[in-house]
């Protein structure tokens, strides 16, 4: 089982990302931005971070890089991807999920310990969630407010496409509580909340039993090995 | 810069024409220098500097550079150590930061710097060049960088002006530090109205290493290349280093056009990975960064510090803008470049590893086995200097320094003489006053700012705010792990800098050890006013003195620091500002003690003697709006022993929480300690008040030092209470912690019952209430 995490400059989250799969269970593969080639990857992340500076808009840039333009092609056969945060806006940017994302509604940078519920585990990232299932994931932005058409957000509550929906307390503004999308498929799932910043005991949110000891995330990771397997 | 200036590179003045021309009028002056000061360079020169020469002495000898009239206090931080205490000291001060083993190959760099004067004109820039510049010193030492933490010091919450300090500032290291990924651990922020015109921004960061990856910035062997990468050179910060630095803020003195650089915090992260594939590598034989003083600083040191010289073709450097002069090139303060000494046989690797990550880079020409600097322009010569003189030899001042004319009354002027009411036998006032010192602007819960950093990314974050340390694993195989904690208290310095600056290194040291680390190395960042004020040196004196001694008596080494002065408006100075950094080293990071209780049933212990030490407190700040008396008494030996008995407690797993008390007394970390998993506790004071003679209002609020409160397992107590008592750390049983949910109480007997959520809610609410 191999997973590529993808490193474009400015890219944060690489090396946390890359942890997260180790941690759950599966071999890591480096992708760099200028090239192309997925290395036979069974799976993509597009970790968070500031790619290319955020210029232009975020994810903008990172969108038409080779590496992002061959993730698009495999997605679209089928291949699982997920975007975290700028990831997440990189998916956006390169139209695998609709809509956009923009600057928070009270126009601050915020890091918290976010509540999420989980509203799809019909997806190759979410599969080992139980519907409904209340979680707490790291979220951390500037650039978190999603955005759609009123025809598009009709589409996506009607179609289950909403994967993540924050509870107790919208942080950013996002239309319908927004915290992450899935596409049609399944195959493709990208959300603003860090889910690497929950997959280690001393490093994460501070759990029920003691401080930083969530591990809410660590499904997400998890559910893609369990969709490789039994693909 | 100067009409005259100007004029003078029109035609390029090179060392030909200087020599040529003794008697031509040039603005030393202008650019800082004293008579003296540009007869010397006349004197080592043999001849008049030409203006490009003129150029790098003045922004090198200027104070911020060359610490002319510190550099004789900061001797002592090297001289008051024992062998001991350099036993973990790989690199000590002087070069960009200090480097301490911590063991297991491992090693860590860090530094606190300041940014002020720049932070005060151009808030959001001034603070972001802050972090990028500290965070590419620790880069320079071979290091990666792995946190930043930021000690800030505003005006007064009231003051129309304030707001806008505030969220240029915070917003300012939120744009730089994450977009860098580098967690922000924690910090301080701090009102006062004596910094309504000098804000302090300074910033720290903390980088690791293994050992055999420590590189120097020194160029010593002749042949090699000297190259400048990174961001393109441009006109921001010219002349900033000299000039916003050294002069004080006074509205009637001349305009000064402030030239404050502009970070891109996108180069500086791609140059981070950059350096770190290089030295990787092992491409780069000596490396620096350019901050102040830019090319000129870069060149020089790294001659200097090589003992070697250098043959610089200046045109080749990488511009934004093709008009700059060759003076302005030496002296842009552009973010974002490094400089790097290359081997020949290395270029084609670096340039490799620069092209896969953009970056930008010239050739600029090499080191020379000389004692010369030379500087051309498009051929011709603009600069022939010795570099020991522009980098090391610059002045040192021994400044008047005099006992000011009003400490006397201040200090006479404390609590009790100015008699001030206790409300002793008043527990329903002392009940409200609880409130309104943990929900005053300093005491506040500070998430307001601290939720716009990223305290996350590197997935290594063990504690940061509200905990007593920042800590960090190093080692993802072992969980070693380093903890920092930074304090400074101006009113106490104010009242008496000896002491005051001592008891910021007890607060750090204190903070580091509750959080189960061992306290290791220290680093300082002294924000002052002018030194030409002969008062002021005083201050300057006393803290530097306190710091030295302080350490020596602690047994652990100032590693590096860095000076500010001129922090004043007219003839009014800041208070006197030492900030301490403490490193401190924990063998594995899953053994860190969180600031509050988690779990019920707890027994809560205060460590430590409680005096009647109300004087520079925040109670007599916030209650009565009084400053005057001394400051707490520092207890080193008993700091140590408490931060000995915390290590081993720790280490045994005996503790389940600990807060250091200091501002705002026992109430204050009651309250914290609480707040922290909103876990509430039942408390009783009076044996505290029989066994240290003190009354209710001591007990809630004094400022003791070495005091912490520890909750512990029923299971351990035993064993605990032998502990403090085989060590003779006074121990006593004060209560117990109780439920949490929405009933929780914080339930001081004979006082008040407290509600946790209304505390929370007084004590969260400051902050956004005031700037959100």
């Amino acid at each position: 089982m191999k997973i590529g995490v993808v490193t474009f400059p400015g890219t944060l989250d690489d090396r946390d990302a890359a942890r997260a799969v180790r941690i759950a269970g599966a071999e890591v593969v480096p992708l760099w931005h200028a090239d192309a080639n997925l290395l036979k990857v069974d799976a993509v992340v597009l970790p968070g971070g500031f790619s290319y500076g955020d210029y232009l808009r975020c994810g903008a840039i990172a969108a038409q890089a080779p590496v992002t333009q061959a993730i698009v092609n495999a997605a679209k056969g089928g291949l699982p991807v997920l975007g975290i945060c700028n990831g997440f806006q990189v998916l956006v940017e390169s139209h695998l999920l609709p809509g956009g994302l923009i600057r928070n509604e009270h126009q601050h940078f915020i890091c918290r310990d976010q509540r999420l519920r989980v509203e799809n585990v019909d997806t190759a990232w979410t599969n080992q969630y139980q519907l409904g299932e209340e979680i707490t994931i790291p979220l951390k932005n500037a650039e978190g407010g999603y955005i759609a058409s009123e025809e598009t957000l009709k589409r996506l509550e009607g179609e289950g496409l909403i994967a993540f929906r924050y509870i107790d307390g919208n942080p950013n503004g996002s239309m319908n509580d927004i915290a992450g999308l899935r596409n049609e498929r399944g195959n493709v799932v990208g959300l603003m909340p860090h889910p690497e910043h929950a997959v280690e005991a001393g490093f994460g949110p501070d759990g029920a039993a003691a401080m930083r000891s969530g591990l809410d995330g660590l499904k997400i990771f998890e559910s893609v090995i369990k969709a490789v397997v039994n693909a | 810069m100067s009409q005259e200036l100007n004029n003078s590179v029109a035609a390029v003045d090179t060392v030909a024409v200087a020599a040529a021309t003794p008697d031509k009028h040039q603005p030393w002056k202008e650019l800082g220098l004293k008579q003296d000061e540009y007869d010397r360079i006349k004197d080592i020169l043999g001849r008049r500097p030409s203006s490009a020469e003129l150029a790098m002495y003045s922004v090198m000898w200027s104070e911020h550079c060359s610490y002319k009239s510190s550099k004789i206090y900061l001797r002592q931080f090297g001289e008051k150590v024992t062998d001991e205490m350099k036993k973990h000291l790989m690199v000590g001060m002087g070069e960009n930061a200090g480097v301490v083993d911590i063991g297991e190959g491992w090693a860590v760099t860090f530094k606190v710097e300041s940014h002020n004067h720049p932070s005060y004109i151009e808030p959001f820039q001034g603070a972001a060049t802050g972090v990028g510049g500290i965070v590419r010193d620790i880069l320079t030492m071979g290091a990666r960088p792995i946190a930043v933490m930021d000690q800030l010091r505003f005006g007064a919450v009231d003051n129309a002006d304030t707001a806008r300090v505030v969220h240029g500032v915070v917003s300012g290291i939120s744009f730089y530090g994450n977009c860098l990924g580098l967690p922000n651990i924690g910090g301080e922020t701090v009102f006062d109205k004596v910094y309504q015109g000098n804000p302090l921004v300074n910033a720290l960061s903390v980088g690791a290493l293994r050992h055999e990856d420590l590189k120097l910035a020194k160029a010593s062997n002749p042949g090699d290349l000297v190259i400048l990468f990174g961001a393109r050179t441009g006109a921001d910060g010219i002349g900033g280093v000299s000039v916003l630095a050294s002069e004080t803020f006074d509205s009637t003195g001349p305009a000064k056009r402030p030239a404050v650089q502009v970070g891109d915090p996108f180069a500086e992260k791609v140059l981070i990975e950059c350096c770190l594939e290089l030295y990787h590598a092992g491409v780069v034989a000596g490396i620096q960064d350019l901050g102040g003083a830019g090319i000129s600083c870069a060149t020089s040191e790294l001659a200097s510090n090589g003992g070697a010289g250098m043959r610089i073709d200046l045109e080749k450097v990488l511009k934004r803008d093709e008009s700059l002069t060759p003076e302005e090139i030496l002296m842009s303060e552009s973010q974002e470049r490094m400089m790097g000494i290359v081997p020949k046989k290395d270029l084609k690797a670096f340039i490799a590893l620069v092209e896969k990550w953009e970056v930008e880079y010239s050739i600029l020409g090499e080191v020379i086995n000389e004692d010369r600097l030379y500087i051309n322009w498009h051929g011709e010569e603009i600069v022939n200097v010795p570099p020991r003189t522009v980098a090391h030899d610059g002045p040192v001042y021994h400044r008047p320094v005099e006992y000011p004319t009003w400490i006397d009354a201040l200090n006479a002027n404390s609590v009790n003489a100015a008699g001030l009411n206790r409300f002793a036998d008043n527990a329903t006032e002392l009940a409200a006053q609880i409130f309104e010192v943990t929900s005053s602007p300093n005491q506040a819960d500070k998430s307001w700012v601290t939720n716009q950093y990223d305290r996350y990314v590197g997935g290594n974050t063990a504690l940061a705010q509200p905990d007593d340390s920042g800590m960090v694993r190093v080692s993802e195989e072992t969980g070693l792990g380093i903890a920092i904690a930074t304090d400074a208290n101006g009113r106490y310095c104010q009242l008496n800098p000896y002491e005051g600056a001592k008891l910021a290194l007890a607060e750090a040291y204190r903070n580091v050890a509750a959080s189960g680390a061992n306290p290791m190395a220290v680093t300082n960042c002294l924000n002052f006013g002018s030194p030409e004020n002969p008062e002021v040196m005083w201050q300057f004196k006393q803290a530097t003195a306190g710091l030295a001694d302080g350490c020596l008596e602690l047994g652990i080494p100032v590693t590096g620091g860095n000076v500010s002065f001129y922090n004043q408006t007219g003839d009014v100075a800041i208070h006197p500002t030492p900030v301490v950094g403490v490193l401190g080293v924990i063998d594995n990071v899953a053994r860190r003690i969180p600031s509050g209780w988690q779990d019920e049933g707890h027994n809560v212990y205060l460590l430590g003697t409680t005096r009647d030490e109300l004087d520079g407190s925040v109670w007599s700040e916030v209650v009565h709006g009084h400053l005057g008396g001394q400051p707490p008494v520092v207890d080193l030996a008993g700091e140590k022993a408490l931060g000995d008995l915390l290590g081993g407690a720790s280490l045994q797993g005996l503790i389940a929480s600990a807060h250091d008390l200091s501002e705002g007394g026992l109430a204050q970390a009651l309250v914290e300690s609480s707040l922290r998993f909103g876990v509430g506790v039942r408390v009783w004071l009076t044996e505290i008040m029989e066994r240290d003679g003190v009354d209710l209002t001591a007990a809630l609020f004094a400022e003791s030092t070495g005091r912490v409160l520890v909750s512990v397992g029923r299971e351990d107590d035993v064993k605990f209470v032998g502990l403090c008592e085989a060590r003779n750390v006074p121990v006593l049983r004060i209560g117990v912690t109780d439920v949490k949910g929405d009933d929780a109480l914080l339930s001081i007997k004979e006082v008040a019952d407290l509600k946790l959520t209304d505390l929370r809610d007084s004590w969260k609410g400051t902050i956004p209430a005031l700037f959100g």
